[in-house]
Parts: C-alpha cells; sequence; structure tokens
C-alpha cells in the first residue's frame, strides 16, 4: 500500500512492521516524531531520562532476544557513545537498530557533527537513506543484518531525509511475527571483560569484511550509468540533489555506506574521467577512499559547512566554492507570549547574573530584551559550567554565577551537577534554577519523568525534584511561581547569591503548549 | 512532464505546515509524484516557517531550488521579502493583500482562504479532492469555515 509519508514516519512503519518488541529513545529535533508515530501504530515506546539510559533498555531488550529500536538526534549519540562503542564488540542476539538524525546547517542544533563518524570510530555498520521509501527498506534491512550478524546497526538520518514527505510503498503486507524473550547465558559473549572483548574485537573485524561484501553485492547500491566523462559519487539527500542538478552525469549511490563496498567503488571511478564525491558533511567517504587508493575529487571544503541543495550542488560540480550571498533573515523564535520563563528571565537579568545555560526552549533566553544566557554548550552542562566558573571567578563575580536548566535537561543528565556541587562545593556556594515548565518543550512537548504521563500517555510514577536535589544534599531547595510573585524570586534568589550555600530554585509553572495538550487530553 | 514548485511562507502558528499538508495530500491522491519538505523544531515558538512541495512525474531533490518556485504565497506580508528569491521570474506571488480579508471570518482560517488562492493556479487538481482533504483535516465544527474560506479564497480572482 502507497503513503505519503516523513523519513520518521517511515522509518516507525518500517520498525512496526519488523515486529519491533520496543522503541526507546530521547526526544531530539529532528529525530522525536519516530517513537510517537511508533506508539500511535500500536508498537511499544518509551521516553528514556538521557539517550544513554534508552541505548541500554535496547541493548537490554536486544540481549533478552528483543528486536529494539533506540533514536535520538547526531548529539544524542555523544552522550550514549560508551554503550555503543562496547555493545559494537559484543552485539546482540536480538537486532538493535540506532537511529543518529544528524542535523547539517543546525536548523536546531548547537553543531553539525557528522556521525557517520561513529560507524567508522566504533565499527558498526550504517545505513543512510535518501528519502522516506529508503527509510523503510533500508529499515527492515537493517533488522535483517542485526539478526545475521548480531550486530547493532548504525541508522543515519538528517534532517531533510526525516522530515520530507515523499510517496513510499510500505511492503510488508503484514507485520513480522514479534519475537519472544529468552536470555541464554553466553560470557564469552555478552559479558565484556579483557579476555573475553579481545575475542569480541578479533569477531566484530572479521564482521566487518564480511559486511563490506555483502555490500558488494549492490542490494542498497544505486548505479545510474551515464556520462563516461562525468560521474559522481554520493549519499543521502545529496543524491536527489544531484539527479536535479547534475541528469547527464553517471552515479554511483551508496545506500550502506560503512562498510564500504570499495570494489564496486573502483570499478565506478574508474570508467568515469571525472569522479566526484558530493556528500553531505564531512569528507567521510573522500577520507575512506583516499585511505583505499581509489582517485576521486573531493567537495571543495565550503561545501562541508552546512546543508546541500540544488543550487549548491550545481555550484560544486562548477568548481565554484564561493559562499552563497545571506539572504534576508527570516524572524527568529523566541519565547512564546504567556512563556514563564520570561519573568525567570527578566528577574535574573535586572540582577546582573552571570547565566550558566543548558539546551531548551529557555535557550531563548539568550535574545533581546532577555539577554539572560551567557554560556551553553550541551545538555546538562549549565550546572558542572557554573560551578567551574565560580572555581575560578573573584569571589564578586563568582557570587553572580547562576546556573538555569529545564526540567526534562535536569533529568536528562543534571543531576550528576548537583551530586558534583555538594561534593566539590566552590567557596561561594552555587544556585541552580530548575526551569520547572512540566514538560519536554523545545522539541515539541513530549513527556518526561516527571511529567506524570508515558509517551503513550498513560498515567506513569512522577520524579519529584524536590526529593532528588534535598537526598543529594542541596543546603536548600524553594519551589517558586516566578510569573505570579516576580518579586519575591527576586529576593529569594539575591539571599541565596549572598550566601555560600549550594541552592536549588525549582521556578514551576507549566508551559502554555503544556497546558494546551493536557487540556487536550481532558477533552478525550 | 514539468515539475511544479510551490512553496508557503509565514509565521509560526499561522497554519503554514497545515495547508501545504492538505497541498501535497491532494496531490498524492491525484497521483502525482510528490514531496514535501520544511524544517521543524523552532516553528512553534513564532518564527519564520517555510514549506515547500514539488509535484510531477517524477521528483528528486525535496526543496525547491531558488529562483524555481511557480507559486509563492505568503501569510505574512513581513516574509514577502525573505521568501521572494525562491520565485522565479514571472512566478505567482499571493499575499494576504490578494484575498478578501474583509470576508475573513477567524484569523487563523486565513490558511485556508490561501490555500483556495493557490488552488485557483494548478487546474490539475480538481476543486472537490480539496473540499475533501479540507474536511479530513479539520474537526467536525471547523470544516464548513474552512471549506467556506477556501472557496472565497480560490474565487478571488
Amino acid at each position: 500500500m502507497k503513503f505519503f509519508a516523513s523519513g520518521n514516519e517511515a522509518v516507525a512503519m518500517a520498525a512496526f512492521d519488523c515486529g519491533v518488541n520496543l522503541g526507546c529513545g530521547y526526544p531530539g529535533t529532528p529525530s522525536s516524531e519516530i517513537l510517537d508515530e511508533l506508539s500511535k501504530l500500536g508498537g511499544a515506546a518509551e521516553w528514556a531520562p538521557n539517550e544513554k539510559c534508552a541505548m541500554e533498555v535496547a541493548i537490554g531488550c536486544a540481549y533478552a532476544g528483543g528486536r529494539a529500536l533506540v533514536t535520538m538526534k547526531h548529539v544524542g549519540l555523544n552522550v550514549a557513545a560508551d554503550p555503543f562503542f562496547t555493545i559494537a564488540y559484543s552485539g546482540t542476539p536480538g537486532g538493535l537498530v540506532v537511529i543518529s538524525a544528524d542535523d547539517p546547517g543546525m536548523a536546531s542544533s548547537q553543531n553539525e557533527q557528522d556521525n557517520r563518524r561513529y560507524a567508522i570510530a566504533a565499527g558498526v555498520p550504517m545505513f543512510e537513506p535518501a528519502d522516506s521509501q529508503e527509510c523503510y527498506d533500508f529499515m527492515c534491512a537493517a533488522f535483517e543484518l542485526a539478526d545475521k550478524f548480531r550486530s547493532p546497526v548504525l541508522f543515519r538520518m538528517t534532517t531533510r531525509v526525516c522530515h520530507s514527505k515523499c510517496v513510499l510503498e510500505r511492503r510488508k503486507a503484514t507485520p513480522d511475527a514479534k519475537k519472544s524473550g529468552s536470555f541464554t547465558k553466553d560470557p564469552k559473549s555478552n559479558v565484556m571483560v579483557p579476555a573475553f572483548a579481545k575475542l569480541a574485537h578479533r569477531r566484530m573485524r572479521a564482521d566487518l569484511k564480511t559486511m563490506a561484501q555483502i555490500n558488494e553485492e549492490g542490494k542498497y547500491t544505486r548505479i545510474i550509468e551515464n556520462s563516461s566523462e562525468f560521474g559522481i559519487i554520493t549519499s543521502g539527500i545529496a543524491f536527489q540533489h544531484v539527479l536535479d542538478a547534475a541528469p547527464e552525469a553517471s552515479v554511483l549511490k551508496l545506500g550502506m555506506t560503512y562498510p564500504l563496498p570499495l570494489d564496486t567503488i573502483s570499478k565506478f571511478a574508474s570508467k568515469v574521467k571525472r569522479c566526484l564525491i558530493i556528500d553531505e558533511g564531512d569528507p567521510v567517504l573522500f577520507e575512506q577512499l583516499k585511505a583505499a587508493g581509489i582517485e576521486v575529487e573531493n567537495k571543495a571544503e565550503e561545501f562541508r559547512f552546512g546543508e546541500l541543495n540544488v543550487a549548491r550542488v550545481r555550484k560544486l560540480i562548477a568548481g565554484d566554492d564561493t559562499p552563497d550571498a545571506p539572504g534576508k533573515p527570516g524572524k527568529p523564535p523566541q519565547l512564546c507570549v504567556g512563556c514563564p520563563h520570561r519573568k525567570t528571565f527578566e528577574v535574573i537579568r535586572d540582577l546582573g547574573c552571570i547565566v550558566s545555560g543548558d539546551i531548551g526552549c529557555y535557550t531563548l533566553g539568550v535574545m533581546p530584551p532577555f539577554n539572560a544566557i551567557d554560556t551553553c554548550v550541551c545538555m546538562g552542562a549549565s550546572v558542572t559550567v557554573g560551578l567551574g566558573m565560580r572555581h575560578m571567578l573573584p569571589e564578586d563575580e563568582a557570587r553572580k554565577v547562576v546556573s538555569v536548566i529545564g526540567d526534562s535537561t535536569f533529568l536528562h543528565t543534571g543531576i550528576n551537577g548537583i551530586v558534583e556541587m555538594v561534593y566539590n562545593r566552590p567557596k561561594t556556594g552555587h544556585v541552580v534554577i530548575i526551569l520547572d515548565n512540566r514538560i519536554t518543550g523545545m522539541t515539541g512537548c513530549q513527556e518526561n519523568p516527571a511529567t506524570g504521563y508515558h509517551l503513550d500517555l498513560t498515567p506513569a510514577y512522577a520524579v519529584n525534584f524536590e526529593n532528588i536535589v534535598k537526598g543529594i544534599g542541596v543546603d536548600n531547595c524553594d519551589v517558586i511561581d516566578t510569573t505570579a510573585e516576580p518579586e519575591k524570586f527576586a529576593e529569594l534568589l539575591k539571599t541565596r547569591l549572598q550566601s555560600n550555600d549550594c541552592s536549588v530554585i525549582i521556578a514551576r509553572r507549566p508551559c502554555i503548549l503544556a497546558l494546551a495538550k493536557r487540556s487536550k487530553m481532558e477533552k478525550k | 512532464m514539468q515539475i511544479t514548485n510551490i512553496v508557503v511562507s509565514g509565521l509560526g502558528g499561522q497554519g503554514v505546515l497545515k495547508i501545504t499538508d492538505i497541498l501535497a495530500e491532494v496531490i498524492f491522491n491525484q497521483n502525482f509524484d510528490v514531496k514535501k519538505s520544511e524544517v521543524h523544531g523552532m516553528s512553534q515558538r513564532g518564527g519564520s516557517v517555510s514549506s515547500e512541495v514539488r509535484f510531477g512525474e517524477k521528483i528528486y531533490s525535496p526543496m525547491v531550488p531558488a529562483g524555481e518556485a511557480d507559486i509563492l504565497a505568503v501569510l505574512d506580508v513581513t516574509q514577502t521579502e525573505v521568501a521572494l528569491p525562491v520565485l522565479k521570474a514571472g512566478g505567482i506571488l499571493i499575499t494576504p493583500d490578494d484575498v478578501p480579508l474583509d470576508q475573513l471570518k477567524n484569523p487563523k482560517a486565513l490558511n485556508t482562504m490561501i490555500l483556495g488562492a493557490i488552488s485557483a493556479n494548478l487546474p490539475q487538481l480538481p476543486e472537490e479532492a480539496f473540499v475533501t482533504a479540507i474536511e479530513n483535516a479539520f474537526p467536525e465544527k471547523l470544516r464548513a469555515l474552512n471549506v467556506e474560506m477556501f472557496k472565497i479564497g480560490r474565487n478571488a480572482r
């Protein structure tokens, strides 16, 4: 049956049709819709507190014989890298597919890292779909490959593949039967102590060689034979731009981009006079082909930045590496009218604080009229970066430092920072403000462990922030609605900043979009 | 067969994605190849939103190349200058000034009125297909209003 669907919807359909036992993840644009779609189809899906937790739950599910899917944005894989590198050695009997949704051009991210490098670094096979149909087909292929080699598979999507919609055929008429859970004790395979990991590493490298041979069979590769003058090697969304920009060119389009089918590529490259690589992001293909001694031309450095499009691909082919003239900027996003963070930031700004910020809607507090975010690195960094500043700054400056972190971000990787705070206390203490708007806002109002609901909106235990920080041992913890009582908040913050206490202030008021979501839920 | 490129621009909350979803649905149901592209994530926060639809016999890139849009529709006039480079020479620009705003019963339905104006320039797509798609896209109490606004927009020029 045919559908008009986004890449995210397509992978959810495929995972469901492959009988996936569990989907886990942490929300992050452009990956966030996948698990919601899986849940809507009737699949089991959950939001974990962070990507590492999600990856490990999925690993456990796959150790117990289940098919598991784990979803995250590119920077999420940094958080989950620890289990990822070792599960590459051990593998799982059930089948584990890891979706990394990269964001070239940084539509909604703090960097544009190219996660294809993770496949190479960890030794994990990787698929790179170019449209929704390939999202569906390659997801099915990924689970098959995972079964065959008991290897995790990296499924690398990008913003345009995740969010573009196109026509796709849902090829499996009925979903595969779901695997049932079972565990066979096999410490040599599953316990990565050095003695067993040494064996596992050799096995993993040998498997990659076999997978490269399978990739040579051409199941995941498309070759368009045209001009003998000009050939293009490409992958992902860049393939689509290439077809528009260079209809005369011969094209080798790779679907499984690690391990590469080097013989196929070498043969293609030798048949054309000029062989150019056109892919988004880092020169990942070029470096591997160069190392294999295949003569190919890399894209100019200019094109490693940002997204490609048809016009840029035309320029790339023409050897024109002048940067594009910047267009008139659109209206930037801003904190909603009625957003509870607004008052909080006004107070922080008026007190002249140095603000260690974090990832979420509230990062928009950097914009005028608030100008109230001074650093932003990664999820959870607000607390610990603030502590480092407190250690280094002279006392009168150190007293101005506050960390602001959202509720979901606090649960993600902020809790460890509170432990650091009470363990390695700065002389001046510290103040952490948890911006608790009762939802994971920025990515589209997903549930989290403190909202009281699961991903599928069934009731859940709600984690209590006061209990967590008190249990860790902060000197004091206050809860305040800064919109209702801005003066009281200002006084409280002043008092805490002047003391040498390690303090947490929970600024609690629901996101207005979350309230809309809740009222919709009540109507149902 | 030729490719038709349509771009709709506006601000977060105006329903840009809603009408390109409806448009793409209509095209899909008429058995054209169709792709739709936009960037999610920040749009809820009132920033610029742009959505692109391409259709024809076979579509490759989901993004409309600069200067190649046949139709550019803008839901907020402040976005006209931002989006204009995408429109081809001689392409059709539709702004709120091109529809009878005095007949707009609810400002939230500006998007469907503009969709009507877009549809008037796409004779290969039947009016009934739009009406059906609009009815499917809105909850019951908003259906009649949106179909009415669509028809007013469609007959505006």
